[in-house]
Protein backbone atom coordinates (compact mmCIF):
# COMPACT_ATOMS: atom_id res chain seq x y z
CA UNK A 1 0.00 0.00 0.00
CA UNK A 2 1.06 3.89 0.19
CA UNK A 3 1.92 5.70 2.58
CA UNK A 4 -0.98 8.33 4.03
CA UNK A 5 -0.69 11.98 3.25
CA UNK A 6 1.88 13.80 5.56
CA UNK A 7 4.04 16.93 6.10
CA UNK A 8 7.48 16.67 5.71
CA UNK A 9 10.40 19.08 7.80
CA UNK A 10 13.82 18.93 7.72
CA UNK A 11 14.84 20.91 10.70
CA UNK A 12 18.62 22.66 10.63
CA UNK A 13 19.61 21.62 13.76
CA UNK A 14 18.48 18.95 16.96
CA UNK A 15 17.73 21.83 19.17
CA UNK A 16 15.19 22.92 16.35
CA UNK A 17 13.98 19.52 15.99
CA UNK A 18 13.36 19.13 19.79
CA UNK A 19 11.54 22.58 19.25
CA UNK A 20 9.28 21.14 16.74
CA UNK A 21 8.39 17.82 18.32
CA UNK A 22 7.54 19.52 21.28
CA UNK A 23 5.33 21.66 19.44
CA UNK A 24 3.74 18.59 17.91
CA UNK A 25 4.10 15.78 20.54
CA UNK A 26 0.88 14.10 19.48
CA UNK A 27 1.22 14.18 15.37
CA UNK A 28 4.71 14.20 14.92
CA UNK A 29 6.95 11.24 14.24
CA UNK A 30 10.92 11.73 14.20
CA UNK A 31 12.25 9.98 11.04
CA UNK A 32 15.96 8.74 10.35
CA UNK A 33 16.43 5.78 8.06
CA UNK A 34 12.93 5.03 8.05
CA UNK A 35 13.12 1.42 7.60
CA UNK A 36 10.35 1.14 10.18
CA UNK A 37 8.55 4.00 9.78
CA UNK A 38 7.90 4.33 6.05
CA UNK A 39 6.47 0.60 6.32
CA UNK A 40 4.53 0.76 8.87
CA UNK A 41 3.08 4.05 7.62
CA UNK A 42 2.86 1.86 4.07
CA UNK A 43 0.78 -0.50 5.92
CA UNK A 44 -0.99 1.93 7.74
CA UNK A 45 -0.01 0.93 10.92
CA UNK A 46 1.13 4.80 11.38
CA UNK A 47 -0.27 7.59 9.78
CA UNK A 48 1.88 10.96 11.46
CA UNK A 49 0.89 14.15 10.61
CA UNK A 50 4.41 15.63 10.10
CA UNK A 51 7.37 13.96 9.93
CA UNK A 52 10.58 15.46 11.25
CA UNK A 53 12.93 14.39 9.20
CA UNK A 54 16.85 14.34 11.78
CA UNK A 55 18.92 12.06 9.25
CA UNK A 56 21.28 15.07 7.74
CA UNK A 57 22.03 16.11 11.42
CA UNK A 58 25.84 16.70 11.44
CA UNK A 59 25.50 16.02 16.08
CA UNK A 60 23.92 12.89 15.02
CA UNK A 61 26.34 11.57 13.08
CA UNK A 62 29.27 11.76 15.53
CA UNK A 63 31.03 9.09 16.38
CA UNK A 64 33.30 9.94 19.99
CA UNK A 65 36.34 7.91 20.98
CA UNK A 66 37.77 8.33 24.60
CA UNK A 67 39.81 6.70 26.62
CA UNK A 68 36.93 4.64 28.41
CA UNK A 69 33.85 4.75 25.76
CA UNK A 70 32.90 5.64 22.22
CA UNK A 71 29.68 7.02 21.64
CA UNK A 72 27.76 6.69 18.69
CA UNK A 73 25.54 9.09 16.97
CA UNK A 74 21.80 8.10 16.39
CA UNK A 75 21.89 8.25 12.75
CA UNK A 76 24.81 6.46 12.05
CA UNK A 77 23.64 3.61 9.99
CA UNK A 78 24.00 -0.49 10.93
CA UNK A 79 26.35 -0.61 7.99
CA UNK A 80 28.44 2.11 8.58
CA UNK A 81 29.01 -0.26 11.96
CA UNK A 82 29.03 -3.23 9.86
CA UNK A 83 31.77 -1.19 7.55
CA UNK A 84 34.25 -0.46 10.71
CA UNK A 85 33.19 3.06 9.99
CA UNK A 86 32.72 3.79 13.21
CA UNK A 87 35.19 3.24 16.31
CA UNK A 88 34.03 -0.22 17.59
CA UNK A 89 34.22 -0.23 21.40
CA UNK A 90 33.06 -4.26 21.94
CA UNK A 91 36.01 -5.85 19.96
CA UNK A 92 34.20 -6.65 17.19
CA UNK A 93 30.64 -7.86 18.77
CA UNK A 94 29.05 -4.62 17.04
CA UNK A 95 29.88 -4.91 13.66
CA UNK A 96 29.21 -8.60 13.63
CA UNK A 97 25.46 -7.76 14.60
CA UNK A 98 25.46 -4.72 12.60
CA UNK A 99 26.11 -7.66 9.82
CA UNK A 100 22.92 -9.76 10.80
CA UNK A 101 20.57 -7.17 11.23
CA UNK A 102 18.18 -7.17 8.07
CA UNK A 103 19.48 -6.86 4.58
CA UNK A 104 22.32 -4.61 3.40
CA UNK A 105 19.74 -2.70 1.29
CA UNK A 106 18.20 -1.52 4.89
CA UNK A 107 20.91 -0.78 6.81
CA UNK A 108 22.86 1.45 4.58
CA UNK A 109 19.62 3.40 5.33
CA UNK A 110 18.41 2.00 9.31
CA UNK A 111 20.25 3.54 12.18
CA UNK A 112 21.35 2.35 15.94
CA UNK A 113 19.41 5.24 17.20
CA UNK A 114 16.23 4.37 14.81
CA UNK A 115 16.28 0.42 16.15
CA UNK A 116 16.76 1.93 19.81
CA UNK A 117 13.35 4.67 19.57
CA UNK A 118 11.55 2.17 18.29
CA UNK A 119 11.92 -0.73 20.28
CA UNK A 120 11.02 -3.72 18.44
CA UNK A 121 11.36 -6.55 21.03
CA UNK A 122 13.11 -8.74 18.11
CA UNK A 123 15.68 -5.98 17.54
CA UNK A 124 19.44 -6.29 17.68
CA UNK A 125 20.76 -3.14 19.47
CA UNK A 126 18.83 -3.09 22.21
CA UNK A 127 19.36 -6.32 23.55
CA UNK A 128 22.79 -6.19 22.59
CA UNK A 129 23.39 -2.70 23.85
CA UNK A 130 21.99 -3.52 27.20
CA UNK A 131 24.41 -6.74 27.11
CA UNK A 132 27.18 -3.91 26.63
CA UNK A 133 26.01 -1.66 29.46
CA UNK A 134 25.39 1.51 27.30
CA UNK A 135 23.32 4.31 28.04
CA UNK A 136 21.20 6.18 26.01
CA UNK A 137 21.84 9.78 25.57
CA UNK A 138 18.30 11.76 24.90
CA UNK A 139 18.03 15.30 24.17
CA UNK A 140 14.61 17.30 25.17
CA UNK A 141 12.83 21.04 25.61
CA UNK A 142 14.98 20.93 29.06
CA UNK A 143 18.41 19.84 27.56
CA UNK A 144 20.30 16.13 28.12
CA UNK A 145 19.96 13.03 29.95
CA UNK A 146 21.54 9.53 30.17
CA UNK A 147 19.29 6.78 30.38
CA UNK A 148 20.60 3.03 30.81
CA UNK A 149 20.18 1.23 27.92
CA UNK A 150 18.67 -2.01 30.75
CA UNK A 151 15.84 0.99 31.53
CA UNK A 152 15.02 2.33 27.91
CA UNK A 153 13.19 0.04 26.77
CA UNK A 154 10.66 -0.80 28.64
CA UNK A 155 8.47 -2.98 26.86
CA UNK A 156 7.35 -3.83 23.24
CA UNK A 157 7.94 -1.08 21.25
CA UNK A 158 7.83 1.13 24.44
CA UNK A 159 10.51 2.95 25.95
CA UNK A 160 12.03 5.92 28.66
CA UNK A 161 12.06 8.19 25.59
CA UNK A 162 9.31 11.53 26.70
CA UNK A 163 6.99 12.50 23.91
CA UNK A 164 9.71 15.57 23.24
CA UNK A 165 12.69 14.07 23.77
CA UNK A 166 15.38 12.74 20.93
CA UNK A 167 17.91 9.79 20.63
CA UNK A 168 21.13 11.90 20.16
CA UNK A 169 23.52 9.59 21.26
CA UNK A 170 24.48 6.15 22.90
CA UNK A 171 27.43 5.98 24.74
CA UNK A 172 29.26 2.31 25.07
CA UNK A 173 31.68 1.75 27.80
CA UNK A 174 34.94 0.14 26.03
CA UNK A 175 35.35 -3.77 26.51
CA UNK A 176 38.97 -4.79 27.90
CA UNK A 177 41.51 -6.58 25.89
CA UNK A 178 40.04 -9.71 27.91
CA UNK A 179 37.34 -9.30 27.23
CA UNK A 180 34.32 -11.97 25.82
CA UNK A 181 31.37 -11.96 24.05
CA UNK A 182 29.45 -14.62 22.36
CA UNK A 183 26.65 -13.48 19.97
CA UNK A 184 23.56 -15.68 18.26
CA UNK A 185 20.36 -14.77 16.55
CA UNK A 186 18.51 -17.66 15.33
CA UNK A 187 16.16 -16.89 12.28
CA UNK A 188 14.83 -19.54 9.57
CA UNK A 189 16.26 -17.12 6.53
CA UNK A 190 19.29 -14.74 6.67
CA UNK A 191 18.12 -11.12 7.34
CA UNK A 192 15.07 -12.17 9.39
CA UNK A 193 13.54 -10.81 12.60
CA UNK A 194 15.00 -13.14 15.43
CA UNK A 195 12.97 -15.65 16.72
CA UNK A 196 15.77 -15.87 19.64
CA UNK A 197 18.30 -13.67 19.99
CA UNK A 198 21.13 -13.68 22.72
CA UNK A 199 24.17 -11.96 23.76
CA UNK A 200 26.96 -13.10 26.25
CA UNK A 201 29.41 -10.13 27.42
CA UNK A 202 32.25 -11.01 30.08
CA UNK A 203 34.72 -8.37 31.23
CA UNK A 204 36.64 -9.59 34.19
CA UNK A 205 39.03 -6.55 34.06
CA UNK A 206 35.92 -4.26 34.31
CA UNK A 207 34.27 -6.76 36.90
CA UNK A 208 31.40 -6.91 34.22
CA UNK A 209 29.22 -9.83 33.03
CA UNK A 210 25.82 -9.94 31.90
CA UNK A 211 23.84 -12.17 29.53
CA UNK A 212 20.79 -10.41 27.79
CA UNK A 213 18.35 -12.45 25.30
CA UNK A 214 16.45 -10.65 23.03
CA UNK A 215 12.93 -11.11 21.10
CA UNK A 216 11.74 -12.40 24.32
CA UNK A 217 8.22 -10.32 24.12
CA UNK A 218 9.06 -7.65 26.08
CA UNK A 219 12.05 -5.50 26.71
CA UNK A 220 15.56 -7.30 26.60
CA UNK A 221 15.66 -10.11 29.43
CA UNK A 222 18.80 -9.72 31.63
CA UNK A 223 20.17 -13.28 32.65
CA UNK A 224 20.83 -12.57 36.14
CA UNK A 225 21.65 -16.69 37.48
CA UNK A 226 23.27 -16.98 33.94
CA UNK A 227 25.11 -13.82 33.94
CA UNK A 228 26.63 -14.60 37.63
CA UNK A 229 27.47 -18.20 36.34
CA UNK A 230 29.71 -16.41 33.36
CA UNK A 231 31.08 -14.52 35.97
CA UNK A 232 32.30 -17.56 38.00
CA UNK A 233 33.22 -19.23 35.00
CA UNK A 234 30.69 -21.98 35.96
CA UNK A 235 29.70 -25.18 33.79
CA UNK A 236 27.06 -24.95 31.20
CA UNK A 237 23.90 -22.72 32.18
CA UNK A 238 21.08 -24.70 31.40
CA UNK A 239 19.84 -24.91 34.54
CA UNK A 240 20.63 -21.21 35.26
CA UNK A 241 19.24 -20.57 31.90
CA UNK A 242 15.91 -22.25 33.05
CA UNK A 243 15.26 -20.77 35.97
CA UNK A 244 16.09 -17.17 34.91
CA UNK A 245 13.11 -18.04 32.18
CA UNK A 246 11.36 -19.37 35.05
CA UNK A 247 11.60 -15.61 36.91
CA UNK A 248 10.37 -14.14 34.14
CA UNK A 249 6.93 -15.49 34.42
CA UNK A 250 4.75 -12.33 32.32
CA UNK A 251 6.66 -12.87 29.49
CA UNK A 252 4.47 -16.16 28.56
CA UNK A 253 6.97 -18.57 26.14
CA UNK A 254 5.53 -21.81 24.57
CA UNK A 255 7.93 -24.96 25.33
CA UNK A 256 9.25 -24.73 21.71
CA UNK A 257 10.31 -20.36 21.93
CA UNK A 258 11.20 -21.12 25.49
CA UNK A 259 13.44 -24.09 24.15
CA UNK A 260 14.65 -21.73 21.70
CA UNK A 261 15.79 -19.19 23.90
CA UNK A 262 17.55 -21.70 26.33
CA UNK A 263 19.62 -23.10 23.13
CA UNK A 264 20.76 -19.37 22.20
CA UNK A 265 21.51 -18.59 25.47
CA UNK A 266 23.50 -21.59 25.98
CA UNK A 267 25.33 -21.47 22.63
CA UNK A 268 26.29 -17.69 23.46
CA UNK A 269 27.61 -18.29 26.45
CA UNK A 270 29.78 -21.08 24.94
CA UNK A 271 31.30 -18.98 22.33
CA UNK A 272 32.40 -16.76 25.33
CA UNK A 273 33.90 -19.98 27.28
CA UNK A 274 35.70 -21.36 24.39
CA UNK B 1 4.17 19.77 -2.15
CA UNK B 2 7.62 20.19 -1.72
CA UNK B 3 10.52 21.22 -3.76
CA UNK B 4 13.06 18.56 -4.08
CA UNK B 5 16.23 18.95 -6.27
CA UNK B 6 18.03 15.37 -6.82
CA UNK B 7 20.24 14.08 -9.64
CA UNK B 8 18.93 10.63 -11.14
CA UNK B 9 20.99 8.28 -13.32
CA UNK B 10 23.47 11.33 -13.51
CA UNK B 11 21.23 13.87 -14.78
CA UNK B 12 19.73 16.84 -12.45
CA UNK B 13 15.78 16.68 -11.47
CA UNK B 14 13.99 19.37 -9.91
CA UNK B 15 10.25 18.39 -9.33
CA UNK B 16 7.71 19.35 -6.51
CA UNK B 17 6.54 16.08 -4.61
CA UNK B 18 3.75 15.14 -1.84
CA UNK B 19 5.71 13.93 1.33
CA UNK B 20 4.38 10.53 1.39
CA UNK B 21 5.49 9.57 -2.14
CA UNK B 22 8.26 6.86 -1.66
CA UNK B 23 10.89 7.12 -4.62
CA UNK B 24 9.87 4.23 -6.09
CA UNK B 25 6.77 5.91 -7.02
CA UNK B 26 8.88 8.98 -8.02
CA UNK B 27 10.98 7.24 -10.38
CA UNK B 28 8.07 4.87 -11.50
CA UNK B 29 5.34 7.40 -12.32
CA UNK B 30 7.18 10.92 -12.70
CA UNK B 31 10.12 10.09 -14.26
CA UNK B 32 8.42 6.63 -15.91
CA UNK B 33 11.66 4.70 -15.21
CA UNK B 34 9.88 1.49 -14.69
CA UNK B 35 12.53 -1.05 -14.26
CA UNK B 36 11.75 -0.12 -10.62
CA UNK B 37 9.73 -2.46 -9.46
CA UNK B 38 7.43 -2.99 -6.26
CA UNK B 39 6.28 -5.75 -4.75
CA UNK B 40 5.34 -5.77 -0.99
CA UNK B 41 5.92 -1.90 -0.44
CA UNK B 42 6.93 -2.87 2.46
CA UNK B 43 11.30 -3.52 2.42
CA UNK B 44 10.95 -7.70 2.42
CA UNK B 45 10.89 -8.45 -1.22
CA UNK B 46 13.85 -6.01 -2.39
CA UNK B 47 12.39 -5.41 -5.95
CA UNK B 48 12.44 -1.65 -5.62
CA UNK B 49 16.03 -2.05 -4.72
CA UNK B 50 18.25 1.34 -6.15
CA UNK B 51 21.38 2.84 -5.57
CA UNK B 52 20.99 6.34 -3.30
CA UNK B 53 24.59 7.47 -2.95
CA UNK B 54 26.20 4.63 -4.71
CA UNK B 55 24.61 2.51 -1.65
CA UNK B 56 21.45 -0.06 -1.93
CA UNK B 57 18.62 1.30 -0.50
CA UNK B 58 14.61 -0.16 -0.54
CA UNK B 59 12.90 2.69 -2.80
CA UNK B 60 9.52 2.39 -1.40
CA UNK B 61 11.11 2.70 2.31
CA UNK B 62 12.09 6.05 1.07
CA UNK B 63 10.45 8.97 0.59
CA UNK B 64 11.25 11.23 -2.46
CA UNK B 65 11.23 14.28 0.08
CA UNK B 66 13.89 12.81 1.53
CA UNK B 67 16.08 12.08 -1.48
CA UNK B 68 16.55 16.03 -2.06
CA UNK B 69 20.07 16.74 -3.13
CA UNK B 70 20.67 12.87 -3.44
CA UNK B 71 21.94 11.14 -5.67
CA UNK B 72 19.95 7.75 -7.28
CA UNK B 73 20.89 5.22 -9.68
CA UNK B 74 18.20 3.18 -11.07
CA UNK B 75 18.54 0.09 -13.24
CA UNK B 76 18.58 1.81 -16.00
CA UNK B 77 21.84 3.86 -15.42
CA UNK B 78 24.55 1.06 -16.09
CA UNK B 79 24.77 0.75 -19.49
CA UNK B 80 28.57 1.68 -19.26
CA UNK B 81 28.86 -0.72 -16.14
CA UNK B 82 31.68 -2.92 -16.40
CA UNK B 83 30.51 -5.47 -13.65
CA UNK B 84 26.61 -4.98 -14.49
CA UNK B 85 27.78 -5.67 -18.20
CA UNK B 86 29.50 -9.03 -16.98
CA UNK B 87 26.74 -9.39 -14.35
CA UNK B 88 24.41 -9.06 -17.28
CA UNK B 89 26.07 -11.43 -19.75
CA UNK B 90 26.34 -14.30 -16.82
CA UNK B 91 22.37 -13.92 -15.64
CA UNK B 92 21.34 -14.23 -19.91
CA UNK B 93 23.92 -17.68 -20.59
CA UNK B 94 23.14 -19.15 -16.57
CA UNK B 95 19.52 -18.40 -17.80
CA UNK B 96 19.06 -16.57 -14.23
CA UNK B 97 15.46 -15.02 -14.49
CA UNK B 98 12.07 -16.10 -16.16
CA UNK B 99 9.64 -13.71 -15.17
CA UNK B 100 12.23 -11.12 -14.79
CA UNK B 101 10.31 -9.09 -12.19
CA UNK B 102 13.05 -9.39 -9.33
CA UNK B 103 15.95 -8.75 -12.37
CA UNK B 104 16.55 -5.39 -12.27
CA UNK B 105 16.81 -4.86 -8.17
CA UNK B 106 19.17 -8.46 -8.25
CA UNK B 107 21.55 -7.14 -10.33
CA UNK B 108 21.49 -4.20 -8.23
CA UNK B 109 22.01 -5.98 -4.86
CA UNK B 110 24.81 -8.80 -7.26
CA UNK B 111 26.58 -5.63 -8.53
CA UNK B 112 26.89 -4.30 -4.71
CA UNK B 113 27.94 -7.48 -3.06
CA UNK B 114 30.83 -7.71 -5.66
CA UNK B 115 32.00 -4.20 -5.19
CA UNK B 116 32.11 -5.12 -1.92
CA UNK B 117 33.77 -8.62 -2.42
CA UNK B 118 30.83 -10.13 -0.64
CA UNK B 119 30.55 -12.51 -3.76
CA UNK B 120 33.19 -15.31 -2.70
CA UNK B 121 31.20 -18.30 -1.76
CA UNK B 122 28.14 -19.44 -2.36
CA UNK B 123 27.10 -19.35 1.60
CA UNK B 124 28.34 -15.82 1.14
CA UNK B 125 26.35 -15.00 -2.02
CA UNK B 126 23.17 -16.47 -0.56
CA UNK B 127 23.72 -14.53 2.37
CA UNK B 128 23.65 -11.49 0.25
CA UNK B 129 20.36 -12.44 -1.78
CA UNK B 130 18.47 -13.06 1.29
CA UNK B 131 16.56 -9.82 1.17
CA UNK B 132 15.81 -10.27 -2.60
CA UNK B 133 12.90 -12.32 -3.54
CA UNK B 134 12.67 -14.45 -6.45
CA UNK B 135 9.62 -16.47 -6.73
CA UNK B 136 10.22 -18.48 -10.65
CA UNK B 137 13.62 -19.51 -10.31
CA UNK B 138 14.49 -21.13 -6.82
CA UNK B 139 17.80 -19.25 -6.81
CA UNK B 140 20.20 -21.48 -8.41
CA UNK B 141 21.00 -19.99 -11.45
CA UNK B 142 20.94 -16.61 -9.96
CA UNK B 143 23.22 -17.76 -7.29
CA UNK B 144 25.74 -19.31 -10.21
CA UNK B 145 25.67 -16.19 -12.51
CA UNK B 146 26.57 -14.08 -9.60
CA UNK B 147 29.43 -16.45 -9.14
CA UNK B 148 30.79 -16.62 -12.17
CA UNK B 149 30.36 -12.96 -13.21
CA UNK B 150 32.39 -12.44 -9.81
CA UNK B 151 34.90 -14.79 -10.64
CA UNK B 152 34.99 -13.34 -14.38
CA UNK B 153 35.74 -9.84 -12.90
CA UNK B 154 38.56 -11.05 -10.43
CA UNK B 155 40.14 -12.89 -13.40
CA UNK B 156 40.06 -9.99 -15.30
CA UNK B 157 41.73 -7.78 -12.12
CA UNK B 158 43.93 -10.61 -11.96
CA UNK B 159 45.40 -9.83 -15.48
CA UNK B 160 45.17 -5.96 -15.57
Amino acid sequence: MKAPAVDYVRPKSLAEAVDLLSQHPREARVIAGGQSLVAMMNLRVASPGLLIDISRLPELSLVSDDPNAVGIGACVTHAAIEDGQAADPSRGLMPRVAASLAYRAIRTRGTIGGSLALSDPAAEWPAVLTALDAEVVVCGPGGKRSIGCADFTTGVFETALAADEIIESVRIPKLSQDARWGYLKLCRKAGEFASALAVAVIDRTRGHSRVVLGAANGAPLVLDHTSRLLSNGGPEPRNAVAADLDRAADRHFDEFQRNLHIVAAMRAVRQVLQ
Amino acid sequence: MTAIRLQINGADVADDVPPRLSLADFLRERRNLTGTHLGCEHGVCGACTVLVDGAPARSCLMLAVACDERRIQTIEAFADDPVMQALRRNFHQHHALQCGYCTPAMLITARDLILRRRAGSEREIRDGLAGNICRCTGYTNIVTAIAAAAKELGTEAANA
